[in-house]
């Protein structure tokens, strides 16, 4: 394969999320009556910013050859406290503070595990979230659904507000995508998060911090999966710790994966994540729409996803001559 | 002598420190860390709970443990093999289902039910094998996804076909046996997971396909390279995984009869959990069925702890996943770092003090004083030859040497210009010997006693002597046979270095100084082997004196020579010949007018004989400084000297440039001439001896007039 097909062969990657993005548009707006109305696609994009936010957040760890599985635990327990706290009667600004603190310290402990304990990323995270679930559980939230009751003032309109007819999640969903693109694109930290995603040895080599900069990528997926909470709880009024342990965090994977970000790291951009939240939320959203059950609709996700991942590995294969020992 | 010396001395010789890196370097110490931590949850649930360990608490724990225990150990075999499978609880709960609705909804016989699950999880087994094995997907993230497409159709079936299977009309007496039966107050869950560990046990340790498992665990690149069929591999530790879930499924089945939909939630971290805790390694190489029963009787006793505890919900994950972190983290840093400590810890330095060193500065008239005499010598195979550390000549003037290729080569007479490999031993040969036959006899570093037939065919003499009896390490494996010599009697007596270090890392035995070295016999006439002395520091050369039961022995760190009498009136006793060499003796050998050659590899230096009588110095030295750092002795002397038995110096011999021969581990005289090897040279040394007898051959002088001339004729 020359440079040159590979090339058009990854932009082909894109193009075909978007081709099916737009294949699936007008078949659920021929099909499914309820779908091309306006207040369906405005929910639309309002259910799916949320996944389109977290997956930023995953976005930026997964490039830098990271996973983040304590993405929806993190967002539930560190906002769910901030409210608990609220009702209890604190400011709420105090209260949504301690939140965030809390959120950062768990992605620094997430960090510091995988950079400095060299946990493999994914199982490090995949035991923190157990850890932050049953530490939720027990010391944090006590109730499995905590409702905003009281005054939140300005905050409300995080949830709610609209800017030209967007809602307001989409508006702060767009935001967190220039940050993020400014960030990956155009920061030190973010060409270091490229370099350790491309070769992690090639990069602590040339000098590349690369412990405090995973550090670092925790903690911001953290901070991100904190706003995300935030964002959803003006949303809805309430925060459901029971997310936790449900498939959301494959959700996001999904997103990620199927957006043509590689699992290999230092590959795929903001835009891959927009790509890809556009078409999964077309497919929930159609979903829905055909009154599809959540046993199956969990079932047809996972078989994307599955799908997804084949495809990656077709397209990024493993050698095994190259492939790391103890990569799992 | 100080006081702080003389403690030293006593503190450094019974205190046994070197046994803390014998017994870091035990494979079973992998497993020590999990049965204190099983010993110590053990006392410390059975202090806070009364009534912990009473036998109906008890005999709900073992049948959890005994279900468990199948799919830990199917987890086992997939850690081992580098992977990791997630998806056992949600196959788990599957096979949960399908188990109760064979069983209450469509009546089947056990006789179907049981295949029929063990084949339903297989199946499952085989779908991630196939994408992880064959396909190369990642294991993690191909199982997570499985785990979340099997829990969606167990919540699909459960939902659609729930009620049949929850309950039965009919009792089905050995579906009830399965679940709540005893055989002798044991589970048969666990009776059956025990005979189950027992079988995998014997297939991972004892039958190809777990060698070829390791293998592929350890390093799956050289698995690959030497053609294993890493995919096959991979996809059957999947295909086991899924089946002995299933088989667990079965009984927890059978005993509970819940199609609830928190079965098998959260499963795959206690499985996890439990194997990672016994201490299988993520990432592969590292595992057994022990391991893993183990980590299983922990996790199943901790998690039963907590719910007698009555703790608020989310305990049993906290304290789950703290546990997992912990035994990660230190899975992780233990693989990671273990030869690291163990090369530290294992460097034990003891207190040694030797005499004060005799002079040999030029015009201080010591016996040993430097000249340069050795400069004259000529040199054979120059640049060919890579570490003859011994030489020897035959009958026909034919010069032998070892090399570090394992060889043993031949330089023809009379003018050794050319030469060839006379057989290919495979170690390198340290210690030479004529037997009565006119057989070369051979020490073979890390390998043993060697014998060279005269048709060329190396025949393996001896490898392994009697274990002493309180050896952590085992001693009874030789690891570096250094220099031999026969007795009249056939009896072959050879030095054995050390026993705590092989061939490539012999330097550091010198930061020890302890007597780790020994000499052992051969004895050809019952081919036993038997150590005859032990505790010696480094013995190295040894030579028989030619009274028929006394030999002399170099212990190369104890810069002394010593004599021992294996037989006659003085039998067992050891006299020291000369108690302060100058420098580290070598190799021994006898010379033409009733003395003996000893060439010394390196000098004593004042430093390092301070740091002998210093080992918390060295300990410091080698716990915090880079091994190509550390103070070794010198190896750089050109030197041989000769003596008589009652230990008077009567010649030295210098290359005081140190160019021609930089070190000199042994000599032989031969027909007024005398040959140089040394264990770094690429070269053989000949020096012309003023005055030597230049018909006397060793092996003429030794076996001469008892040798059967009958023999040689027929050559």
């Amino acid at each position: 394969m020359t440079a040159h097909q590979k090339t058009r062969l990854s932009l082909n990657q894109e193009q075909m999320v978007l081709a099916i993005s737009g294949a699936l548009f007008v078949i659920f707006s021929l099909t499914l009556d309820s779908f091309f109305q306006v207040s369906n696609l405005v929910s639309l994009l309002q259910n799916v910013s949320m996944l389109g936010i977290l997956a930023i957040g995953m976005a930026g760890v997964v490039i830098g050859r990271g996973i983040d599985l304590t993405m929806v635990a993190v967002m539930v327990f560190s906002t769910g406290w901030s409210f608990v706290l609220f009702t209890g009667g604190m400011q709420i600004e105090l209260a949504l503070l301690l939140g965030l603190l809390l959120a950062l310290a768990i992605g620094t402990v997430t960090g510091i595990l995988v950079a400095y304990v060299e946990i493999p990323d994914i199982f490090a995270t995949l035991a923190m979230a157990t850890v932050i679930t049953g530490l939720g559980r027990f010391a944090l939230v006590p109730s499995d659904n905590i409702f905003i009751s009281g005054d939140v003032g300005w905050l409300a309109s995080l949830g709610t507000g609209s800017v030209a007819a967007l809602p307001m999640p989409v508006v702060l969903f767009l935001v967190v995508a220039c940050a993020a693109f400014v960030g990956l694109r155009l920061t030190r930290y973010g060409a270091f998060v490229y370099a350790i995603g491309d070769n992690p040895m090639a990069s602590r080599n040339s000098g590349i911090p690369i412990r405090p900069i995973k550090v670092l990528m925790y903690s911001s997926s953290a901070f991100i999966a904190f706003c995300a909470g935030l964002i959803m709880a003006m949303t809805v009024s309430s925060v459901n710790t029971k997310l936790a342990s449900s498939t959301m965090i494959y959700d996001i994977i999904l997103v990620v994966v199927i957006g043509g970000i590689g699992l290999a790291g230092g590959k795929g951009s903001v835009r891959n994540v927009l790509s890809g939240t556009l078409l999964i939320g077309l497919l929930l959203n159609g979903m829905t729409i055909m009154n599809i059950s959540y046993s199956a609709q969990n079932i047809i996700k996972s078989l994307i996803l599955l799908l997804a991942i084949i495809v990656d590995s077709v397209l990024n294969p493993r050698d095994e001559q190259t492939s790391q020992q103890g990569d799992i | 002598m100080s006081v702080n010396e003389t403690y030293q001395r006593w503190r450094y010789r019974y205190v046994p420190d070197h046994l803390l890196g014998e017994i870091l370097a035990k494979n079973w110490v992998d497993n020590a860390i999990p049965v204190l931590f099983l010993v110590l949850a053990i006392a410390v649930f059975s202090t806070i709970i009364p009534g912990f360990f009473t036998i109906g608490s008890l005999s709900t724990i073992a049948r959890v443990l005994g279900e468990y225990m199948f799919i830990c150990i199917g987890m086992t075999l997939v850690l081992k093999a580098g992977g990791i499978d997630l998806s056992v609880g949600s196959n788990f709960a599957l096979c949960n289902f399908a188990g109760l609705y064979l069983v209450n909804a469509l009546g089947m016989p056990l006789i179907v039910v049981i295949p029929a699950v063990l084949l339903l999880g297989g199946l499952v087994g085989m779908l991630n094998g196939l994408l992880i094995g064959y396909m190369r997907l990642r294991a993690f993230l191909t199982t997570l996804v499985t785990l979340i497409l099997l829990r969606a159709i167990v919540e699909l079936l459960s939902l659609n076909y729930g009620v049949q299977a929850s309950y039965s009309d009919t009792a089905v007496p050995a579906w009830d046996y399965l679940g709540l039966a005893s055989v002798m107050g044991v589970p048969v869950s666990l009776v059956f997971a025990t005979i189950v560990a027992v079988m995998i046990h014997i297939l991972m340790t004892r039958m190809r396909f777990g060698w070829h498992l390791s293998a592929v665990g350890g390093s799956r690149r050289s698995a690959y390279n030497v053609g294993l069929p890493v995919k096959r591999i991979v996809a059957q530790t999947y295909v086991m995984s899924g089946v002995l879930t299933a088989a667990g499924a079965l009984f927890y089945a059978s005993r509970l009869g819940s199609i609830g939909g928190s079965v098998g939630v959260g499963l795959e971290i206690v499985i996890l959990t439990a194997a990672v805790l016994g201490g299988n390694s993520l990432g592969g190489g590292r595992g057994s069925v022990a391991k893993a029963i183990i980590g299983t009787v922990i996790v199943v006793l901790v998690t039963n702890a907590l719910v007698r505890l009555g703790l608020r919900t989310g305990t049993s994950e906290l304290v789950l996943g703290l546990i997992l972190l912990a035994a990660v983290a230190i899975d992780v840093k233990w693989v990671k770092n273990r030869l690291k400590i163990l090369n530290r810890a294992y460097v034990s330095p003891t207190y040694f003090a030797l005499p004060p060193c005799p002079e040999t500065v030029e015009g201080s008239s010591s016996v040993y004083e430097v000249n340069d005499r050795l400069s004259s010598a000529e040199a054979i195979g120059l640049g060919e030859l890579d570490g003859p550390e011994d030489i020897i000549l035959d009958e026909d003037d034919n010069l032998y040497c070892g090399s570090r290729h394992g060889d043993v080569i031949r330089f023809f007479a009379p003018d050794y210009k050319r030469h060839e490999v006379y057989v290919h031993i495979g170690g390198q040969p340290l210690g030479m010997a004529f037997n009565r036959d006119q057989e070369l006899v051979v020490c073979v570093g890390g390998m043993g006693l060697y014998k060279v037939t005269k048709d060329r065919k190396p025949v393996k003499l001896s490898d392994e002597t009697n274990r002493s009896l309180f050896s952590v390490i085992d001693d009874s494996r030789m690891r570096l046979a250094d220099d031999l010599d026969i007795a009249p009697d056939g009896r072959i007596f050879f030095s054995e270095a050390t026993i705590r270090y092989e061939i490539h890392d012999w330097i550091l035995d010198a930061l020890e100084s302890r007597g780790n070295g020994r000499i052992i016999c051969y004895d050809p006439h019952d081919g036993s082997s038997r150590t005859v002395l032990s505790n010696l520091q480094f013995p190295n050369g040894i030579t028989m004196v030619g009274d028929d039961e006394s030999f002399l022995f170099a212990e190369t760190w104890g810069c002394r020579i010593s004599r021992y009498w294996y037989a006659g009136p003085r039998k067992g006793q050891t006299e020291v010949v000369i108690p302060d060499l100058p420098g580290y003796p070598d190799n021994i050998n006898r010379a033409s007018d009733g003395s003996f050659w000893c060439a010394v590899i390196g000098m004593r230096s004042p430093t390092f004989d301070l740091a002998q009588r210093m080992p918390q110095f060295r300990r410091r030295m080698v716990y915090r400084v880079a091994a190509d750092e550390w103070m070794y002795p010198n190896m750089n002397a050109g030197c041989l000297f000769k003596f008589s038995l009652e230990g008077e110096i009567l010649d030295v011999l210098w290359d005081r440039d140190g160019v021609k021969h930089p070190s000199i581990t042994s000599m032989r005289e031969h027909k007024g001439r005398l040959y140089l090897g040394g264990l770094f040279n690429d070269r053989i040394g000949v020096y012309d001896l003023p005055g030597a007898d230049p018909e006397w051959t060793g092996i003429k002088h030794y076996w001469g007039d008892k040798q059967d001339k009958g023999d040689k004729t027929d050559e």
